[in-house]
């Protein structure tokens, strides 16, 4: 068990840089989770952390110790790929005994720990098989199961549940969870997808492109985004945004405003801060999302009770919200002081 | 799913494989037909009459120590250019699959001796190891080493080996290259993050996955080793000195036209063409059906 500590990491394929100084703490056994969308240099971030990538400037210290130059063995970390990347010529025991063989571990250490994991994962009957034997979520398994064996003192994840399906992911998730609060290891998880990010985390990091935008607990991060992308980016529906010009009788500074979905109620027209006709409706039963175009501004949709009576297509209608619900932000994404 | 063009009348598929099928009969299917029916007989020294001898000559040939030495010099040779030719083709495409920037010029270049013909290579090696004039004797000859050749036996089967392998290495390479290629890098650095250093990984996980690889190319090898090195041995030792280097498609050559024994060089002829229908069956069982993990 280990505290990690990013500080001020930067890397550059060739000339172009993707990772543009990013500075992360974290704690022993704490779970973080690192969101953002395709491209923005998630998985780069963690591969430095395996040391699988050379960090090009920038310090990387695992248990307070700098391991910039430490090879990905020496660090005492386990890593659960996206692929799974098991061993394809190996049965699920061998795969999951590989790094305790060159350990040097006593072959009846090996045995239990690794029957500990199977138990744990619920493995016991596919321990004689070769990996291609075995479902999606069954691999999954046999990749956290060689993480775990090691005992080591950081956990890496990078997109473990992407290639499962909805309701495997789910339970994945829920199981991955259990088992870090029960090893209590530090984890750093890549995810693209923010309700993994949401449910996960104890703390998540939101990067966009290159930079982490903001760290902080999910409510947190959900309830106070410090930029425009950390607002849109977490939360489903999206936050709506509203250029200032649009509300009449706006007299303080012009700002974009966030609101929530569900901050948002439907009123009659001349009652509403901002006004426009229905595009459409979708009633999913709990909820009702309604869709909005607003005269000449963006989309806006509104999420009320599924109990409230469904607006028909091309109403026209007024939006209201508490001003307390908005959140400001300035024409370059930034949060601005609640005024 | 199979695309297949499927055609209407049985002409035209005719037609189309026709050309092939003539080529195989006639280089192949006519004097493979042509040797087993020698095989069977002992032709008189002018070549106007022939005498039905069964498997005579076989019987022969099983019997005489110089063909069980032609075996003995094969299977020596053929297993000593496989392991030169595909141990450092393995060790150079380990190399150039790390190397990220100019692989490319290392990769064609590693591939020139293959354009070379085997004749050709063996002149080459013979001028630079000529007992006289060659660069290379002159260079063991200044650190006291007395190479000849043309009188060692040793030394002529270490030369026919190292010219043999040098061309092969390039085929081999190219095949262990795409090999590693194909190999998830995922899975490699997963070994890592397991704790597994380079030479750990390679014996535990980039083998064994290339070992599909390994087998297509030993096969490959050794058909290449019994048949097309004949050229190399002509022109360096001629399967000299005292038979060294003979091996058993060079005896056929120098049984059945220089010494004009037809008979039993046909029957040598059917022995190889057993052999070689023996890997071709290996190959295709094994390859074809792609065991591996
Ligand atoms: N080996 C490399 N050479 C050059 N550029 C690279 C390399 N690896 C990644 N990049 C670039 O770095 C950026 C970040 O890539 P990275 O794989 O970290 O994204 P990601 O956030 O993990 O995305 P995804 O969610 O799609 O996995 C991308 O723009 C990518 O093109
Ligand atoms: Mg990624």
């Amino acid at each position: 068990m280990a505290t990690v500590t990013l500080e001020n990491i930067r890397k550059s394929f060739g000339k172009t840089e993707v990772i543009h100084g990013v500075d992360i703490d974290i704690a022993d056994g704490e779970f973080i989770v690192i969101v953002g969308p395709s491209g923005c240099g998630k998985s780069t971030l963690l591969r430095m952390v395996a040391g699988l990538e050379t960090i090009t400037s920038g310090e990387v210290r695992i248990g307070g110790k700098r391991v910039n130059e430490v090879e990905p063995m020496d660090r005492d970390i386990a890593m659960v790929f996206q692929n799974y990347a098991l061993y394809p010529h190996m049965s699920v025991f061998d795969n999951m005994a590989y790094g305790l063989k060159i350990k040097g571990t006593p072959k009846s250490e090996i045995v239990a720990r690794v029957d500990a994991a199977a138990e744990i994962l619920q493995l016991g009957p596919y321990l004689q098989r070769k990996p291609r034997q075995l479902s999606g979520g069954q691999r999954q398994r046999v990749a956290m199961g060689r993480a775990i064996v090691r005992k080591p003192a950081v956990f890496l994840f990078d997109e473990p549940l992407s290639n499962l399906d909805a309701k495997l992911r789910v339970q994945m998730r829920l199981e991955i969870k259990a088992l870090q609060r029960e090893l209590g290891v530090t984890s750093l998880y890549v995810t693209h997808d923010q309700v993994e990010a949401m449910t996960l985390a104890d703390r998540m990091v939101v990067m966009n492109d290159g930079v982490a935008d903001q760290i902080g607990a999910p409510l947190d991060v959900y309830a106070n985004p410090a930029t425009i992308f950390v607002a849109g980016f977490i939360g489903s529906p999206p936050m709506n945004f509203i250029d200032t010009k649009q509300i009449s009788g706006w007299t303080e500074p012009p700002c974009v405003l966030g609101v929530r979905p569900e901050h948002l109620h439907l009123v009659s027209e001349p009652e509403g801060r901002i006004s426009g006709s229905v595009t459409y409706a979708e009633p999913l039963g709990a909820e009702t999302l309604v869709h909005f175009r607003t005269t000449d501004g963006p989309s806006v949709t509104v999420r009320q009770d599924g109990a409230e009576p469904v607006p028909s297509e091309g109403e026209r209608l007024g939006i209201a919200w508490k001003t307390d619900k908005e959140l400001r932000f300035s024409e370059e994404g930034q949060r601005l002081a609640d005024s | 799913m199979e695309k297949r063009v499927t055609f209407r009348g049985i002409w035209l598929p005719i037609l189309l494989v026709l050309p092939q099928i003539v080529i195989t009969a006639v280089f192949f299917f006519y004097p493979a037909g042509k040797a087993i029916w020698q095989s069977l007989f002992i032709p008189d020294p002018f070549g106007l009459s022939m005498q039905y001898v069964g498997l005579g000559n076989f019987e022969y040939l099983l019997t005489d120590p110089y063909y069980r030495g032609a075996f003995a010099t094969t299977a020596i040779f053929s297993g000593l250019v496989t392991l030169v030719s595909m141990g450092c083709a393995l060790f150079l495409a380990v190399l150039a699959d790390r190397l990220i920037k100019g692989s490319g010029t290392y990769r064609t270049l590693l591939i020139w001796p293959y354009a070379v013909a085997p004749a050709v290579a063996g002149v080459l090696w013979l001028f630079m190891f000529n007992t006289r004039v060659g660069v290379v004797t002159w260079y063991l000859g200044q650190l006291g080493y007395d190479w000849n050749h043309v009188l060692n036996p040793h030394e002529a089967m270490g030369l026919v080996v190292i010219a043999s392998s040098w061309g092969r290495v390039s085929y081999n390479f190219l095949f262990f290259l795409a090999g590693l290629q194909a190999i998830p890098r995922s899975v490699v650095e997963a070994a890592a993050i397991d704790g597994a250093r380079f030479w750990t990984r390679f014996r535990t996980i980039v083998f064994p996955l290339l070992s599909p690889t390994t087998f297509f190319l030993l096969v490959v090898n050794i058909v290449y080793a019994f048949f097309e090195t004949f050229g190399v041995i002509h022109t360096i030792t001629s399967g000299g000195p005292q038979q060294a280097t003979t091996i058993l498609v060079y005896k056929v050559y120098s049984d059945g036209f220089v010494g004009q024994d037809l008979g039993s060089s046909a029957a040598q002829s059917v022995i190889l063409l057993i052999l070689v229908s023996i890997l071709t069956v290996i190959q295709f069982r094994y390859i074809e059906r792609r065991v591996h993990y």
